[in-house]
């Protein structure tokens, strides 16, 4: 081996196995990353989202139960329609989360405990609606067991789901949105020693060109190119399903989760009739966090932050609740008004009053719809920019071994007509 | 001799003084005053702080109508009656789920002290108290009278006033009827019983459990009746009309037993409130005289706790 051709040969091999190598990890690495955007767009994103409407049905089912309690014999259909809907979603939802075998066996845990909870739930609410039609008061203290099942058991359940998905999500985000620098060391050192084996052969032959290696150097820098342009456009999809998607949906979702706090506050309080006054101190808590204090330090609260985050298609629904939000803040304050003075009647009709749309009720729904109809557009920007990203991930992987293995066969033809010198 | 006479005047004037200071105390005794004076004294001053163990449930301030009395001319001027009563008694206070009206035996009570009080028995302003609370309620002047099924008790008088009676009180078991008791110790013996939180009978299982294995303490009885009806307790421990009430809104439970700690119910009202007192000692005289006790009991509790109200009615 103590020979020139000898030690051409050994370089030339070295060489074509470190570009090799370069295609390798690169293939590797950027694999990986393709699995994790895949996992953004179409598992942990999707996941956490479900999650979140998962809660917000539950809270919303609780709470409707307790406005159709309020209204007596005089509930709507829609109340009654709104809860059953709500019960339906979360089922929906629950068994969709636990189908998808990317859930983390914590997330698994939750599910499987909220999905024996929800029909105890709902046999609960049901025993406490045919009491009602009997009149008996017996459905009121089966109303409020059903509630401190969801608000101490069920709800921290669906809490802990949201948590461990946006967890996961997050993770997800990190490994795909990772740079990958092992890939583009090797790209780097492979390109040096190309460099330096031309510069050493310029040296000893003084021939300017070797075809095979020129050609080789090309497909590698092609290959770094690649790789650098691709990792930014699928960095650039990935940023924008983050800043457009999920991190306005979070925020949309604790606003929407606290004006459904606040929502079932108002109804309990009536529903306790004076004997807690939790419940007003509750309101007091949550819409606080939701509009922000009075004196605007923290720049508005949930809701104002919500609309801050917004892109800009979300803009109006989410200014357009800020008004809703105003509205009803207004008409609570009025019923609480008359509930304080003793007329409970008028306290009742101002805020749940069964047919009439100035209630406090109905701006709470018309602000629901519209932090609805945000979160639809900003699902929809989320599943616009996420989706895909994993293909073009990888492409880039495809691509880059193509480009490493021509760029081997490079290093080995140019290393071949060396040798051919020396017979 | 002027002297003299002018020293017996002073020592008349001092013991007069004493007695109607209802004294006992340092001054009386030199003066020669007998012991007796002072422990004649005793009575009175149990009367307003009753010791806890004996007293006389049924005594309460004599029943009449004082215009001026601060509470009554505070009530008329803010043009409502504040009472605090339970949403979740049958029969007695109870939400009617099909309209959302407060009804029941307590609340007619109410009702017709409202009408005497203020003239129109709808200047009144419900509010739910919790059992617990509702000793506090009335103490801390949230409400001006609560009538919500309480039992007077030499413990509760020294924290409140009450009325005179207005209708019999106990503690009695209810079970699920396949259950078989016959008998409190009987039916509690190594089984789960619930109570309402302060209720009578939460004192009396803190006293003696009766070989219960576990006590469950609600916020409501009825919240017992549903813990019940979910296998979660076995036997409720509760007032006797509460007890009637549970029976009367699920068919397979029985109320069971002797009743325990048998006594009054009372109107609640704060010690400082004198006047209203002794006007809804009046009311309720009013209301026994003009059938009005007697409707109420016919409407709510005939079908539960039988025709004749002999049993519950107090004769003053």
């Amino acid at each position: 081996m103590d020979n020139p051709p000898g030690r051409l040969r050994l370089a030339g091999a070295a060489l074509a196995a470190l570009v090799l190598l370069f295609g390798a990890v690169t293939a590797w690495q950027v694999t990986t990353r393709a699995a994790a955007a895949g996992q953004v767009a179409t598992g942990s994103g999707p996941l956490s989202q479900d999650a979140a409407e998962i809660y917000r049905s539950l809270a919303d089912a609780d709470t409707t139960a307790a406005s159709g309690f309020l209204l007596a014999g005089n509930e709507p259909a829609a109340v009654r329609q709104r809860y059953q809907d709500d019960l339906a979603t979360a089922s929906r939802l629950l068994a969709q989360a636990a189908a998808r075998a990317s859930a983390s066996a914590e997330a698994q845990r939750w599910i499987s405990e909220l999905n024996q909870q929800v029909p105890q739930y709902a046999g609960l609410v049901e025993t406490a609606r045919a009491n009602d039609r009997q009149g008996l008061p017996l459905g009121g203290a089966y109303l409020r067991y059903a509630s401190t099942l969801m608000q101490e058991t069920m709800l921290p359940n669906a809490q802990r789901l949201v948590t461990a998905e946006s967890g996961q999500l997050d993770d997800d985000y990190a490994q795909a949105e990772s740079a990958p620098w092992g890939a583009f060391a090797l790209g780097l050192l492979a390109l040096a020693a190309l460099g330096w084996y031309q510069l050493r052969l310029f040296g000893r032959t003084n021939r300017v060109f070797n075809p095979g290696l020129v050609g080789a150097t090309a497909a590698l820098l092609a290959a770094l190119v690649w790789l650098l342009a691709g990792g930014l456009v699928a960095g650039d999809s990935l940023a924008e399903s983050r800043t457009a998607g999920t991190e306005p949906l979070r925020a949309l979702d604790q606003a929407r989760t606290e004006a459904l706090q606040a929502h079932a506050a108002e109804n309990l309080d009536l529903v306790a009739r004076g004997s807690s006054d939790k419940y007003s101190t509750r309101w007091s808590e949550v819409t606080g966090a939701l509009g922000g204090a009075k004196d605007g330090a923290d720049r508005g609260g949930s809701l104002a932050r919500a609309e801050r985050l917004a892109p800009r298609d979300a803009a109006g629904p989410l200014a357009e609740a800020r008004k809703q939000f105003a509205t009803w803040s207004e008409r609570h304050r009025q019923a609480a008004d008359k509930a304080s003075a003793g007329d409970y009647d008028a306290a009742l009709q101002g805020t749940v009053g069964a047919g009439k749309n100035d209630t406090a009720e109905a701006s709470f729904a018309a602000l629901e719809q519209q932090l609805g109809q945000a979160a639809t557009v900003e699902r929809a920007r989320f599943k616009a920019s996420a989706d895909g990203v994993d293909g073009v991930l990888e492409v880039l992987a495809v691509g880059a071994v193509v480009l490493a293995v021509l760029s081997a066969a490079g290093v080995v033809r140019g290393v071949g007509r060396r040798l051919a010198d020396y017979r | 001799m002027i002297r003299t006479v002018r020293a017996r005047a002073l020592v008349a004037a001092v013991a007069l003084a004493a007695g109607v200071l209802g004294a006992g105390t340092s001054l009386g005794a030199p003066l020669g005053a007998p012991q007796g004076a002072a422990r004649a004294q005793a009575p009175a001053a149990a009367e307003l702080a009753p010791a806890a163990d004996t007293c006389d449930s049924t005594r309460s301030v004599p029943p009449g109508k004082d215009a001026n009395g601060a509470k009554i001319r505070k009530i008329r001027e803010r043009g409502t009656l504040v009472v605090g009563v339970d949403q979740n008694s049958y029969h007695w206070g109870y939400r009617n789920p099909q309209t959302g009206m407060i009804e029941g035996f307590d609340i007619d009570l109410a009702h017709a002290i409202a009408k005497s009080v203020l003239g129109d028995p709808n200047k009144i302003t419900f509010k739910a108290v919790p059992t617990a609370r509702r000793i506090e309620a009335v103490k801390a002047g949230e409400v001006d009278l609560v009538i919500r099924t309480t039992t007077i008790t030499c413990a509760r008088l020294q924290e409140v006033a009450f009325s005179k009676p207005y209708f019999a009180a106990g503690q009695r078991l209810v079970v699920p009827k396949s259950a078989k008791a016959t008998g409190i110790d009987q039916g509690l013996k190594g089984k789960r019983v619930c109570a309402a939180a302060s209720s009578s009978s939460d004192t009396e299982l803190k006293t003696d459990k009766h070989g219960a294995a576990e006590v469950t303490v609600v916020e409501n009885q009825l919240d017992c009746l549903v813990l019940m009806q979910l296998g979660k307790v076995d036997a409720t421990l509760t007032d006797a009309v509460l007890a009637a009430a549970q029976a009367a809104q699920d068919p397979t439970v029985e109320v069971v037993g002797e009743t325990l700690l048998p006594g009054w119910m009372g109107v609640v009202v704060n010690q400082a409130d004198a006047d209203l007192v002794a006007w809804v000692n009046q009311a309720l005289l009013d209301y026994k005289a003009d059938g009005g006790w007697r409707r109420s009991y016919d409407h709510w509790l005939a079908d539960s706790m039988g025709s004749s109200s002999d049993q519950y009615e107090y004769k003053q």
